[in-house]
């Protein structure tokens, strides 16, 4: 058995000795996959039925979706919302984290914590807290409203994204610019801003998923002709489980991958060259 | 002498401007922490706030009193230790020997084995636990194949209860404990373990001696982080759990949406945000803050 004779580290471990690590690692990896990849069969059953595999396929569901002028009135509040969301958040964010870069005190630290905390304090809470202040300023079930709670759990990844490529970005170059003449704002914009773009485009399009995805503060802040497709989507899979939900999901299961795949691109282009 | 007057005032000009350039440094920062403070701090303190108060307005801690005299509470809060602490349980078990694997490959297959880690992570987590619904239900894919393997002969109840609940939560999970805990496995030198076996040590005592110590760190991390999200955690347990479920989260939002007793609510609320910050303190002496941001 040659083959199992393999040496498959760097400490001599043959292949025959890890085979079960190979095995159990492969059943993970295929636990972890297999839910995203279900959902689109799924959408192509003809069945009234949660039922896999399908026994017949047709586009019925996704006929339905689009059919629909429930759903096609949360999905639009959903784009609507993630767009307006990209342009609250990703300027100040990057403002944000241009300021704090540039301002080394010793409150940035403590700064940073109350800027991330949206993300790390428990989402429910921050539902709730948000549903009270609507619930006050009269801004529940409103466009506005939902952009405002998106920007805040946007903003801290915009901060994260943006604070790490100016950390790898030589910041002396805008002194060059300046002692040359230029303002600090036309440094910015002709020298800093053309080197990180590509981590701010990439960061707006984590903003717009962020946005699409959010189910929880959508459930309180949201409803009537405003209700997002997440809170549509949640309050169906509770209730009463809807095939349209499958070809939904494949949908949005297209949308998030593309954008993830183009944040990546955008983010891994050295924002330097 | 006259020059050196003229260069000292020079020096404390440049002084004050660099100091006002600072100033309008922070003041960048200002749009950010009024969203901040209007959707967080404001509503947080209010909420701690109403938390101590009672129906007629007046200062109490019935609110915290119930919390601990209420068999409906206690129970609730045992279901949302048990849930965390077995999602975090299973997680390690499972995470740590695919991590480990992936740390060995060489890079791009590892890249690769990373990409199928990313991708549930980046799934509408509306999406996955759909999907959850979808192979756990009474008729679903595992009920099925486990008949006709003949591994069971009656279709296992393995939605709306707690098994149902704990493995979508164990998909959802296992990145934030894989994320940490690869970095840190990358990051240890595979010198370490070849002069171990150099000097006569097993493979088994090489992993047990230097290679899991070194990995403590990232572990740990990841399944606080882990840990903490599953104690706030709402989509999953309220899909799949079918009502059987009732998780501290749950309970607020029904304690508001359908009680309108913001006092109850915030007194848990105030109780999870405790436990929240005192497990990311913890956390953050491992790993710094900004790997943590967690959703759902």
């Amino acid at each position: 058995m040659g083959f199992f004779n393999r040496i498959v580290s760097e400490t001599q471990i043959r292949l025959g000795q890890r085979l079960w690590l190979y095995i159990v690692a492969i059943l993970i990896l295929i636990f972890l996959v297999a839910p995203s990849f279900i959902v689109v069969p799924m959408s192509f059953s003809g069945s009234q039925y949660l039922e896999f595999p399908p026994t017949n396929w047709s586009t019925r569901w996704y006929l339905h979706y689009f059919n629909s002028s429930e759903w096609m009135a949360a999905t639009w509040t959903s784009v609507k919302v993630a767009v307006m969301t990209i342009f609250v958040a990703t300027p100040i964010g990057t403002m944000a984290a241009y300021g704090m870069l540039n301002s080394s005190t010793k409150i940035t630290r403590l700064l940073f914590v109350v800027m991330i905390s949206p993300i790390m304090i428990p989402l429910i809470l921050v539902a709730i807290g948000v549903f009270y202040f609507y619930v006050k300023v009269k801004m529940v079930n409103s466009i506005l409203g939902l952009v405002l709670a998106h920007s805040l759990i946007a903003m801290p990844l915009v901060l994260i994204i943006v604070m790490s490529a100016l950390n790898n970005y030589d910041m002396n170059q805008e002194k060059v610019a300046r002692s040359l003449g230029a303002t600090r704002l036309q440094a910015f914009f002709q020298i800093t801003l053309p080197q990180i773009r590509f981590s701010i485009i990439s960061s707006a399009l984590i903003a717009f998923l962020t946005s699409f995805d959010e189910v929880i503060i959508a459930l309180f802040i949201s409803g009537g002709p405003n209700s997002t497709i997440t809170r549509s989507m949640f309050l169906s899979l509770r209730d009463q489980i809807d095939p349209t939900i499958a070809s939904i999901s494949t949908i949005l299961i297209v949308i998030s991958s593309g954008l993830l795949i183009a944040a990546q691109t955008f983010g891994k282009r050295k924002d330097s060259d | 002498m006259t020059a050196l007057v003229g260069n000292q005032i020079n020096v404390k000009s440049l002084r004050q401007q660099e100091r006002k350039e600072k100033l309008v440094m922070m003041g960048l920062t200002i749009p950010y922490l009024l969203v901040v403070i209007l959707l967080i701090v404001i509503p947080i303190g209010w909420l701690f706030g109403t938390s101590f108060v009672g129906p007629d307005g007046s200062f109490t801690f019935k609110h915290y009193i119930r919390l601990v005299e209420s068999k409906a509470y206690y129970r609730i809060f045992v279901t949302t230790f048990e849930i965390s602490v077995f999602t975090t349980l299973i997680c390690i078990l499972i995470g740590y020997p695919l991590t480990y694997f992936i740390s060995q490959l060489p890079r791009r297959a590892a890249n690769l084995c990373m990409i199928a880690v990313l991708i549930p992570f980046w799934t509408s987590l509306l999406v996955r636990t759909y999907a959850w619904l979808v192979l756990l239900q009474r008729k679903g894919l595992l009920n099925n194949f486990g008949i006709e393997s003949g591994l069971f002969s009656e279709p296992l109840p393995l939605m709306h209860n707690q098994t149902g609940t704990l493995i979508g939560m164990v998909h959802i999970m296992l990145p934030f404990l894989i994320l940490p805990l690869y970095a840190n496995m990358r990051a240890i030198d595979a010198d370490y373990l070849k002069a171990a076996s150099s000097m006569g040590a097993n493979q088994l005592r090489a992993f047990w001696t230097i290679f899991f110590p070194l990995s403590v760190p990232g572990l740990l991390a990841g399944s606080l982080i882990v840990f903490v999200i599953c104690l706030g955690f709402y989509v999953t347990p309220a899909v799949l759990g079918g009502g059987k479920v009732i998780m501290v989260s749950m309970k607020i939002q029904s304690n508001i949406e359908l009680f309108f007793s913001w006092g109850a609510a915030s007194a848990l609320g105030v109780v999870l945000l405790a436990l929240t910050i005192i497990i990311l303190y913890i956390a953050s002496k491992f790993v710094s803050l900004d790997q943590m941001s967690s959703r759902g």
